[in-house]
């Protein structure tokens, strides 16, 4: 099969380009959506039967945590990509995805121990969703940590590279183990956030806010990416036709 | 010249690592004494009743042991990269993903073992039953394992950055969270009575895991720093 | 008089609408964040062009 189509999209003054370009693309909607799923799930949305009007904390609670996973996912994919055909712009993806996955887990963790308050009467539960996620922080910031800690660029990329490999293999064990170890302590107690069963009216803005999320997190790699391409790129002709210098 | 296969390669490192571990007897017996303490802990804080503490026997021995074991990773590469030994294995032929298995190997043997066999007597004065203890020593040898396993890719990784040592906890402890769980549940379920065999096997099929990846995500890691 | 007993989510305002703060909160904080970090690289790729005139 013939790369060289990945190498030019590849390259770094294409990708900013390219980038710049499709971050409004992303976001405007993005903006939008986000603002009809807020208005679907707090106005419109009826009250759940057995939760009353807390479930509609779903609405922020279950894209956070699912984006939290998806970027992970993300991540670890950019980073095999770029340390199997050493692509740069793939280890920049990775590193630019990072902080934004860190500050989705953080708040799915918020959101959902905000959740537990009224449901479980205590401000931490150590249910299989939270705890998972509380796992997942761990190795966002460890992943960060550890980029951080190298002064040359090209090994904080790779030495990330296989951490966010070995985390990704990791993720699915710690995610089963977890929710064993959650029903083996509470039998019988509700063991997750009570994920109501959920009509059409209450679905759509879930979806809707899921989507949005999706988007939103496309606007922000954008703009991330393009600032990690400047900060990577030595090669001057470029940036300066780029910059207008 | 005698072209050396592979496993005799593995066989020589494994017993090298070995003698030059063996010549700093305190450094053998550091993590023991750590894992030692680390349980004393414990009944220190929580009040010497038995029953009490039975019921967190698994627990504690897990973290004990998890703790002593992190603290001897350190030192799986650093005395190596330090007198370029680490270059040479690098740049010898061998496989060094068998390379790093047989230095893996080497600091289960020098680290983790001894916590198996202190295990059961530090079980016992946990109140652990005699009929459970099999469970522990088995739960703390596929435990360290898998711990030794991860933990070389965590060391691999941070090895000569500063502060390594505290990334490399931060690293590893998220990884190692599954093994606690199984592990951890494995000692309370025969210390209950019931069987230990699910949570064992677990941990065993974990174990299979590690050894098989581990080396490779390790061999990946120590060209990374080597550079 | 409905639209207060909205606010109110059902006795649950305390819980409901610090959720949907924080969430908001953090997503206008990383496109923020975002814009800053590719204005700082920006800035810093300008200096490196200006100081390295002449070489490519």
């Amino acid at each position: 099969m013939n790369w060289t189509w990945l190498h030019k999209f590849a390259s770094p003054p294409h990708a900013y380009r390219i980038a710049g370009r499709l971050a409004p693309w992303f976001g405007w909607p993005a903006f939008l959506l986000i603002g009809a799923g807020l208005y679907g799930g707090l106005v419109l949305a009826p009250p759940d039967y057995q939760q009353g009007d807390a479930f509609r904390i779903v609405y922020v609670h279950a894209p956070s945590a699912w984006m939290s996973m998806f970027i992970y996912g993300t991540m670890a994919v950019a980073a095999a990509i770029g340390l199997i055909w050493r692509i740069k712009l793939a280890h920049a993806v990775a590193a630019a995805s990072a902080p934004v996955g860190a500050w989705f887990t953080v708040a799915a963790l918020s959101t959902g121990a905000l959740w537990g308050q009224p449901m479980w009467g205590t401000w931490w539960v150590w249910d299989a969703r939270l705890t998972s996620e509380l796992i997942l922080l761990f190795l966002y910031v460890g992943f960060i940590a550890l980029r951080s800690s190298f002064d040359n660029r090209d090994r904080a990329d790779r030495a990330g590279a296989v951490l966010a490999i070995v985390g990704v293999v990791n993720l699915p064990i710690i995610h089963y183990s977890v929710y064993w170890w959650n029903t083996l302590h509470q039998p019988s107690t509700l063991t997750r956030l009570g994920k109501p069963t959920m009509s059409g009216d209450m679905l759509w803005p879930l979806l809707t806010m899921l989507f949005a999320f999706m988007l939103y997190f496309g606007a922000v790699l954008m703009v991330r990416l393009r600032a990690e391409i400047l900060a990577r790129e030595r090669n001057a002709l470029w940036l300066r036709a780029e910059i207008g210098r | 010249m005698n072209r050396v296969s592979a496993a005799q390669a593995m066989a020589l490192l494994y017993r090298r690592d070995l003698v030059l571990a063996f010549r700093h007897w305190d450094q053998v017996f550091q993590p023991l004494l750590f894992f030692a303490m680390v349980t004393t802990l414990f009944p220190l804080a929580l009040g010497p009743e038995l029953d009490e503490l039975r019921s967190l026997a698994g627990g504690v021995l897990w973290v004990g042991a998890l703790l002593a074991a992190l603290l001897g990773l350190d030192f799986l590469f650093r005395s190596d990269q330090a007198d370029g030994a680490l270059e040479q294995l690098l740049l010898s032929g061998q496989p060094v993903a068998l390379l790093a298995a047989a230095k893996g190997a080497a600091h289960w043997t020098v680290c983790g073992l001894p916590l198996v066999l202190a295990s059961p007597f530090i079980a016992i004065a946990l109140g652990v039953p005699f009929s459970a203890l099999c469970a522990v020593v088995l739960s703390i040898a596929l435990g360290t394992g898998i711990l030794s396993a991860i933990g070389a890719i965590g060391a691999a990784l941070t090895l000569g950055l500063r502060r390594g040592s505290m990334l490399l906890s931060l690293l590893v402890l998220p990884l190692v969270m599954p093994a606690l769980i199984f592990g951890a549940r494995a000692i309370d379920a025969a210390v209950l009575g019931d069987s230990a065999r699910g949570p064992l096997l677990l941990l065993a099929a974990m174990l299979v895991l590690a050894l098989t990846l581990a080396p490779f995500a390790i061999a990946a890691a120590l060209r990374i720093s080597a550079e | 008089m409905n639209d207060l007993s909205w606010i109110d989510m059902g006795g649950y305002a305390a819980f409901v609408w610090p959720c949907f703060a924080i969430v908001i909160v953090i997503l206008i904080g990383n496109v923020l964040a975002a814009r800053r970090l590719h204005r700082q690289a920006r800035d810093a790729a300008i200096r490196r062009v200006d100081a390295g005139q002449g070489r490519s």
